[in-house]
């Protein structure tokens, strides 16, 4: 999935991963370029922190490498270690120590000049708007104060490739518009390259500029949000959102049967289903009475990432408990209607 | 410059670790109140020396004849009793029968008895022994035992006694010459070092050694799992930091810890506890560095081998508990059966333990703790060869 002619800051080949017999990445392949915002989407438990893990060199592959700023991750650890920096999930800072303490202690890890150092400890704290608090112990901060020292934490060392897992992870939603927009103008100002990972659709959406879907360990599609969507919209393909009143647990199957439905999928009483034209609207109806399925409501929808991620791994985001469509060939419900009708 | 660096790095980590436990107000207290703790608990309930104190004792004068006490039974009474007294030892009191004596000991309100045999006088009218028997409760090993001996020496002195004015008596030799008859030898007793023998004194170098020791032993681990849980160790572990100073630095800042914690027992001793350091001072920071040195590699590996806090802790447990009671800390090693001195002699806190108490209460100088230097600089040495690898390998899972 490697774009040509494009040099990849990040490459991965092969990436894998195995805890005793669960392989939780298997074999992914994916490039990332020079100062864009990569985006890894999947349920919890796909594999994303793993991946960034190993990108990170925290943990190693079982099998595969990737590179890093032209370093190797297995060959070349402690070269890929300077010139990455890292935003966990669990917050890397200490609470009895002030965000200055803090900002230090990694920037004398990563070698950093001490006037130098100094400088950048100011500037980022002026970045995140925490000059004020900059001698306070952290324990005394709120989740999103904290969260945006655990951000530029990761910036001290100037590094070029940031990887950030779930950076908006437990945060409210004014801290989350706030870290996002941070994200966006360290790319934008600094040229920073980021690769984070989300289990929120419309995170990815809004700041991505690529995306990495991932399922069960492995990508499932990789791509712009726009492009991801534009390949189960093409040729006036059109989404049907029904809301059923107690639908029978077959109703999305029932409804496939329809001519021009070209899959169907269910989400409690819920049904998705796909039309091949944008005027087929009116059939659906049809089929949900000649069924006799009694509508709540119904409405037209454009695809989001979560229907990109439905098409492309058979699977709801959302919903991982209700997973038990019957796949055949690794195709998932959008698929069926148009390769043979599954009964 | 690669060794500068490792090296600024373990300074700034142990720094950083220093920092946050400095800013622990509850730890700092605890650092004052876990020795004192322990002082104050296993210096008043283990016994020190002599623990009697007005033992209760049944006597039991079995010596009548026509309903008439013998003379020479009415004497050694009048002499337990004045000895009984003196002391502070035994309370006596008199029984009518040895079966109620026995009676009054399984009830628990006698420690002892002492009964004086029917034919007592008569015995030693006729140039026999006067026999004495005396009861002790089997409930109470400890205590019967010092029982015992204190009554047995309380008689066989009044025998003593006895024995050497009949000698003035019959031979007409004078008081002394009479007494060296009957006791040719004089013991006294000293100890090598001025001063009375306190149970403090044997108490704080143990408990300054254990603790210092386990603070290695328990804060590396602690210190390491605790960075693993709430996520911070990924950041130091991301930073193009060697494992080495990671290691280091945890182990620097723990060791600064011990220091202080060993600093605090030996002050504490000395001021609340009275007790006095004999040998030199310089030898008292050594050992208490050799000791933390020696339990160095076993904290690493405890780390390694531990995923998680509590994992580490049972492990500690593991190891505390059987260190705690078999390395002499609060009874000499000596005390214990052989094979529980076997399993003492495998643990190498009992020679740093050992080494500690020839220093502070024997005065002892570097040249007569030289194999307890030995083995603990060999233990420190071989553990830390087997614990970095482990630690290595399991930093890269």
């Amino acid at each position: 999935m490697t774009s040509p002619g494009h040099s990849c800051n990040i490459e991965t080949k092969g990436l894998t991963k195995k805890f005793g017999g669960f392989t939780a990445v298997d074999g992914v392949d994916f490039c990332v370029n020079e100062g864009e915002i990569f985006g890894l989407l999947g349920p919890n438990g796909a594999g994303k922190s793993t991946i960034i893990r190993m990108l990170t060199t925290l943990s190693r592959p079982t099998s595969g490498t990737a590179t890093v700023a032209g370093h190797d991750i297995v060959r070349d650890p402690h070269k890929v270690r300077e010139m990455v920096g890292i935003v966990s999930e669990k917050m890397i800072m200490y609470d009895r120590l002030t965000p200055r303490e803090n900002l230090r202690l990694f920037g004398r890890l990563y070698n950093v000049p001490r006037r130098a150092l100094d400088d950048r400890i100011e500037e980022l704290l002026t970045i995140v708007n925490m000059t004020k608090w900059a001698d306070t112990q952290i324990g005394k901060f709120s989740t999103g104060m904290r969260q945006r020292i655990n951000v530029v934490r990761s910036l001290v060392s100037k590094p070029r490739v940031v990887f950030m897992d779930e950076p908006t992870l437990g945060l409210d939603p004014q801290s989350t518009t706030e870290i996002r927009k941070l994200i966006q103008r360290l790319n934008r100002s600094d040229g920073l390259t980021i690769v984070l990972t989300t289990h929120i659709m419309n995170e990815a959406d809004v700041l991505c500029g690529r995306i990495g879907l991932i399922d069960k360990g492995r990508i499932a599609a990789i791509g712009s949000p726009s492009e991801l969507k534009g390949r189960i919209t093409e040729k006036g393909r059109t989404i049907v959102d029904l809301d059923l009143f107690d639908p029978p647990p077959d109703a999305a199957d029932r409804l496939s049967r329809a001519e021009s439905v070209l899959s169907a999928a269910q989400t409690e009483n819920r049904v998705k289903v796909m039309v091949s034209r944008e005027n087929a609207f009116e059939e659906v109806l049809s089929a949900v009475r000649e069924n006799g399925l009694r509508l709540r409501n119904a409405s037209v929808s454009s695809p989001s990432l979560e229907d990109v991620f439905l098409h492309f791994t058979g699977r709801s985001m959302v919903d991982e408990v209700k997973d038990k469509v019957p796949m055949k060939g690794g195709h998932g419900p959008w698929r069926r209607s148009g390769s043979g009708r599954v009964r | 410059m690669k060794i500068a660096h490792l090296l600024k790095h373990s300074i700034w980590i142990a720094q950083k670790d220093l920092l946050e436990f400095s800013r622990n107000r509850m730890l700092l207290v605890m650092l004052i109140i876990f020795p004192l703790f322990m002082m104050v608990l296993t210096g008043y309930i283990f016994p020190t020396g002599s623990t009697l104190k007005d033992m209760p004792i049944a006597l039991v004068n079995q010596d009548i004849n026509d309903g008439v006490y013998g003379n020479e039974s009415v004497a050694l009474i009048v002499d337990l009793e004045e000895m009984g007294q003196r002391s502070g030892y035994f309370d006596f009191r008199t029984t009518g029968s040895e079966s109620e004596a026995r009676d009054l000991i399984t009830k628990g309100r006698m420690s002892g008895a002492v009964i004086i045999g029917h034919n007592f006088t008569k015995d030693i009218g006729s140039g026999k022994q006067g026999p004495v028997t005396v009861l002790y409760d089997q409930s109470k090993p400890q205590i019967s035992l010092q029982v015992m001996a204190a009554l047995d020496s309380a008689i066989s002195r009044t025998g003593t006694l006895k024995a050497a004015s009949t000698v003035n008596r019959t031979i007409g030799l004078d008081k002394n010459a009479s007494s060296a008859l009957v006791t040719p030898f004089k013991v006294s007793n000293k100890g090598t070092v001025p001063g009375n023998p306190s149970y403090f004194q044997f108490l704080a170098p143990g408990i300054m050694m254990l603790l210092v020791m386990f603070s290695v032993m328990q804060g590396l681990p602690r210190a390491i799992s605790h960075e693993k849980e709430t996520g911070t160790f990924d950041g130091i572990l991301a930073a193009p930091t060697s494992r080495f100073s990671i290691i280091m630095g945890k182990t620097l800042a723990q060791s600064v810890r011990g220091m202080t914690q060993g600093g605090i027992v030996l002050l504490l001793a000395i001021v609340l506890f009275g007790v006095t350091v004999n040998g030199p001072l310089w030898l008292v920071i050594g050992l208490l560095l050799l000791g933390i040195f020696s339990f160095i590699g076993v904290g690493i590996t405890i780390t390694s081998i531990a995923s998680d806090e509590e994992t580490a802790q049972m492990f500690m447990m593991l190891l505390q508990f059987p260190m705690m009671f078999l390395s002499g800390v609060f009874f000499p090693v000596e005390q214990m059966p052989w094979y529980m001195q076997y399993a003492s002699k495998a643990l190498p806190l009992t020679y740093a333990i050992q080494a500690m108490r020839k220093v502070i209460v024997l005065g002892a100088g570097v040249q007569d703790i030289l194999t307890e230097v030995v083995i603990l600089f060999g233990f420190g040495t071989v553990l830390l060869f087997v614990a970095i690898p482990l630690f290595k390998r399991a930093m890269s899972k």
